[in-house]
């Protein structure tokens, strides 16, 4: 029964503090729309100069790339240097030779192969020929498909891992606040116990807390259109345990905190590296250490259960156990909560 | 002790020791606190006043010695239900008076229009009835130590633990605090006090002189006063620290 005072007490805080709702419910869905406008505006289209090439070949790269038809190759150099080009591809006698402005790997990469698409359909069309050329293979895709953008790869985890930072945030923060203000330690000098507490504090903003993820699943899904092959209900209990891990972790975290400046400490400590290993970069060639640091980090476990999920279309049988793992952390970070209030009552 | 004095005592403090690390705060501290008796707890600050309030209601845990509240060894949830506990910082949430007494009532499992009446009540004794819906952070120090005195008063506990209650109050409701106390006593409420003030512990019934950990001295503020040969309460004060370095010649125990 005191678990639930003391969770009233924070909804009426929390309904009392309009900036704290904005943060909330606002900035999270600003965000992803930020990342969203970000990732599909990167360039999937690489302009290419073309100098003293065959019909066949400008034809043929026109299909795949943003073509500008060159005189000569000062001038292809030219607009290399002041960024109006990627690459260029000029004739001469009988060879041909790609130059590429070469700073940004990703850009180099497409510009290569569109190339040598390009080349392979217009210098080889060999229809009697045993490899056929690449565009008249018949291509199929087991997830996914080609219309998938870097946005709906990112989607998934970019979406757990805003819920995630965000809780951990103004959670923190908040019961921070109780410990430095006092007002913790003089509610522990009351008949309440410490694990009605953390309950507490544990329901009251799991309330705001689960309204927010349903906000930015709602957003992600149908504004941002983030592709969701599996159940959306299966995603949502997904993103509540993320946050619900968040949740327990930032308000155990905070105990190791004495002022707001060191809990933004754990940032870059708690929060970033998770990034790293939330599935946004591939990490299979990364040392053994690398992954078994990762196996540490919840939103390792996020990460994956939501991609499968949202681009594999994958179900509960198949997610349970990265969903287990999640509830494992969130329990275990309440307990800890309640043992380290022992600093405030030993009782 | 006859009896009928063992009976009435509401809280006991033996041999207490208290270190945080290397840092000894409480020294043998030895004290009785009765029913309808207010004990004030004199000292400068950084005597240890704050952490012998703490040891009794059981925030901080002896490092030796024991602390006895309401029959229970402390630090114990048995008893936090009848005590009443106002700290020297403002603990206080943003929300207004009102929600924050129904906050702290509901802790002591007040609820409902009981519960409302109560902080009604509690609100017209600190005068603070006309600001019960203006948020706290609005407030000035006095106005919070009186809501803070609302919270310490609201389920009416037996033993009243008030750490500097009067700071920042003005000297006409500091008066009325005093004479809500008196009436508390009177209904038989024991009552702890810390102060620094000097005069306000002619108020008192019993003192304890705290000074680097230790009780330098207690009793009456008669007793102490003529005991310590001075028309004064800070004069005995005087008398008493002088020396305190070394008890044995100190009239340590005025009453036994």
């Amino acid at each position: 029964m005191r678990t639930i005072v003391v969770a009233t007490r924070l909804v009426n805080q929390i309904l009392a503090d309009k900036r704290a709702i904005a943060l909330m419910f606002v900035a999270p869905v600003f965000l992803l729309f930020l990342m969203y406008v970000v990732i599909t505006s990167m360039t999937s289209t690489p302009a290419i100069d073309l100098v003293a090439a065959p019909e066949s070949v400008v034809e043929a790269l026109q299909e795949r790339a943003e073509v500008t038809v060159l005189e000569s190759e000062d001038e292809a150099l030219a607009r290399l240097k002041d960024g109006s080009a990627d690459a260029f591809l000029v004739f001469a006698g009988d060879g041909h030779r790609v130059v590429l402005e070469g700073t940004n790997p990703t850009i180099s990469r497409l510009a290569l192969t569109v190339l040598r698409e390009a080349l392979i359909e217009a210098l080889e069309p060999l229809p009697g020929s045993a490899a056929p050329p690449l565009s008249s293979t018949p291509i199929d895709y087991l997830y996914g498909s080609q219309d998938y953008s870097s946005f709906d790869f990112f989607a998934p985890v970019a979406m757990g891992f805003i819920i995630f930072f965000f809780v951990f945030v103004i959670a923190g923060i908040a019961f921070l606040r109780e410990r430095i203000s006092g007002t913790l330690e003089r509610a522990l000098a009351s008949p309440l116990r410490r694990w009605e507490m953390v309950l507490g504090y544990f329901l009251g903003f799991g309330i705001f807390v689960a309204f927010q993820t349903v906000i930015i699943q709602l957003f992600m899904v149908y504004g941002l259109k983030a592709p969701t092959e599996g159940s959306p209900w299966l995603v949502l209990l997904l993103n509540l345990l993320m946050a619900m891990v968040a949740l327990s972790l930032s308000t155990f975290l905070s105990a190791y905190a004495r002022s707001e400046f060191q809990m933004f400490q754990f940032i870059p400590i708690v929060i970033t590296p998770q990034v790293l290993f939330s599935g946004l970069i591939e990490l299979r060639e990364a040392p053994d250490w690398v992954n078994h640091l990762s196996q540490l980090f919840p939103l390792t476990y996020g990460g994956k259960a939501l991609r499968d999920v949202m681009l594999r279309g994958l179900g509960f049988g198949e997610v349970w156990r990265d969903a287990a793992i999640l509830l494992a952390f969130a329990v275990a970070f309440l307990l800890l909560n309640a043992v380290a209030l022992k600093k405030y009552r030993r009782v | 002790m006859t009896d009928r004095q063992v009976a009435q005592v509401v809280a006991r403090v033996e041999g207490l020791n208290l270190s945080f690390g290397n840092l000894e705060v409480l020294k043998g501290i030895d004290l009785s606190i009765r029913r309808g008796e207010i004990l004030g707890l004199l000292g400068p600050s950084g005597a240890g006043k704050t952490t012998l309030i703490r040891a009794i209601i059981g925030l901080n845990t002896p490092t030796r010695g024991k602390v006895t509240v309401l029959g229970h060894e402390m630090p114990s949830l048995e008893p936090a239900h009848r005590i009443g506990y106002m700290a020297q910082t403002d603990s206080l949430y943003e929300l207004d008076a009102y929600g924050n007494l129904l906050f702290f009532g509901g802790l002591y499992g007040w609820r409902g229009q009981k519960a409302r009446q109560r902080a009604q009540e509690v609100l017209e004794l600190v005068e603070l009835t006309n600001h019960a819906h203006r948020p706290v952070y609005n407030y000035s120090g006095g106005m919070k130590r009186r809501l803070s005195l609302a919270m310490a008063l609201f389920h009416h506990p037996e033993l009243l633990l008030l750490d500097e209650p009067t700071v920042g109050v003005d000297p006409v409701l500091r008066q009325q605090f005093w004479a809500e106390f008196r009436r508390l006593r009177d209904a038989g409420t024991a009552i702890v006090i810390t102060t620094h003030v000097m005069d306000e512990a002619d108020h008192c019934d019993c003192l304890a002189l705290i000074r680097g950990g230790e009780i330098i001295a207690s009793g009456s503020p008669t007793e102490l006063k003529a005991a310590g040969r001075s028309d004064t309460v800070e004069g005995a004060f005087l008398h008493f620290a002088r020396f305190s370095g070394n008890p044995s010649q100190a009239d340590k125990e005025v009453r036994t």
